[in-house]
């Protein structure tokens, strides 16, 4: 099989990649999307503390 | 939770090699029918994620546990992806084998009303502030939804519709070919283990929104760093 015979998929090429590839792209996008809101969230919270802390600190 | 990810990339790897280099060409579809070894996977985790989803609420309902509904809020994002791909891959799969991408069947309406389940469910959870109310809400409509997974799952039995019946099935075994069913069971715990990794992780992330105020979190070796 030719790698130009892999990607036509005797004729189903459009269906069979179109299928495969937006499954891929969701469960890829997915877990980068969750890695990014656990950073931002980290970083949110440990502003928080820090603008506490200062806070305490002044008063 | 590694461990989860590390089986789901294993088995999905091991899946998709099969899926094109081992399972043979199918003598009716051709080619086309490979699109079987994600549409089915991804259609039998869209309704188990639910049954879970709704498993989570009628705990956090009955005994009053945050984080039951904390994990039925973290599994329905995940839910609804894989309803999104198989109804993506179903619309894929029905244009060159019935010559249309969608037909009001029962089975492809009902999944359909499956996607409205979650996408409601996070739109309820959302609109909410109060995180007990937003929980019991949620809860109530997982649990009323429900009922819609069996009508899902018989939905080929008890209609006339165009989507074929089950090919795999617990009392009768299967009918297809045995390199085929092995590699959609492949698939399917790959997706499965998928689901637990992400459901877990984003799991961590709405416990640590959600406790922003205790000490614990202000203790996270992850605080102290910054």
């Amino acid at each position: 099989m030719s790698v130009a015979e892999f990607f036509h998929m005797g004729g189903y090429g459009l269906y069979v990649w179109g299928s495969f590839g937006v499954s891929a792209l969701l469960m890829v996008l997915e877990p980068i999307l969750l890695r990014s809101r656990r950073k931002a969230t980290l970083q949110r919270i440990s502003r928080i503390i820090r603008l506490n802390k200062e806070v305490r600190n002044e008063g | 939770m590694p461990w989860f990810s590390a089986a789901a990339v294993v088995l999905i790897g091991v899946g998709l090699y099969m899926s094109f280099f081992v399972a043979p060409t199918d003598y009716k579809q051709g080619e086309g029918y490979r699109i079987i070894f994600v549409h089915v996977p991804a259609a039998w985790m869209s309704m188990f994620i639910y049954v879970v989803m709704a498993l989570w609420s009628g705990i956090g309902l009955v005994f009053n546990t945050r984080l039951s509904a904390m994990m039925a809020q973290a599994l329905a994002p995940t839910g609804a992806m894989f309803t999104f791909i198989a109804l993506w891959t179903g619309a894929f799969w029905g244009k060159p084998m019935w010559g249309a991408w969608w037909v009001w069947d029962a089975r492809l309406t009902s999944e359909l009303i499956l996607l409205f389940l979650y996408i409601g469910f996070i739109a309820l959870q959302g609109a909410i502030d109060d995180n007990r109310r937003a929980d019991r809400a949620g809860a109530i409509l997982a649990l009323v939804g429900v009922v819609n997974i069996p009508i899902i799952y018989y939905s080929v039995k008890w209609w006339n519709t165009l989507h074929q019946g089950a090919s795999v099935s617990i009392t009768k075994g299967s009918s297809m070919g045995e390199v085929m069913l092995i590699t959609m069971l492949i698939m399917t715990f790959g997706f499965w283990a998928y689901s637990i990794a992400v459901a877990l992780a984003r799991v961590r992330s709405i416990i640590l929104e959600r406790d922003r105020e205790s000490t614990w979190v202000s203790q996270l070796p992850e605080m102290r760093t910054r």
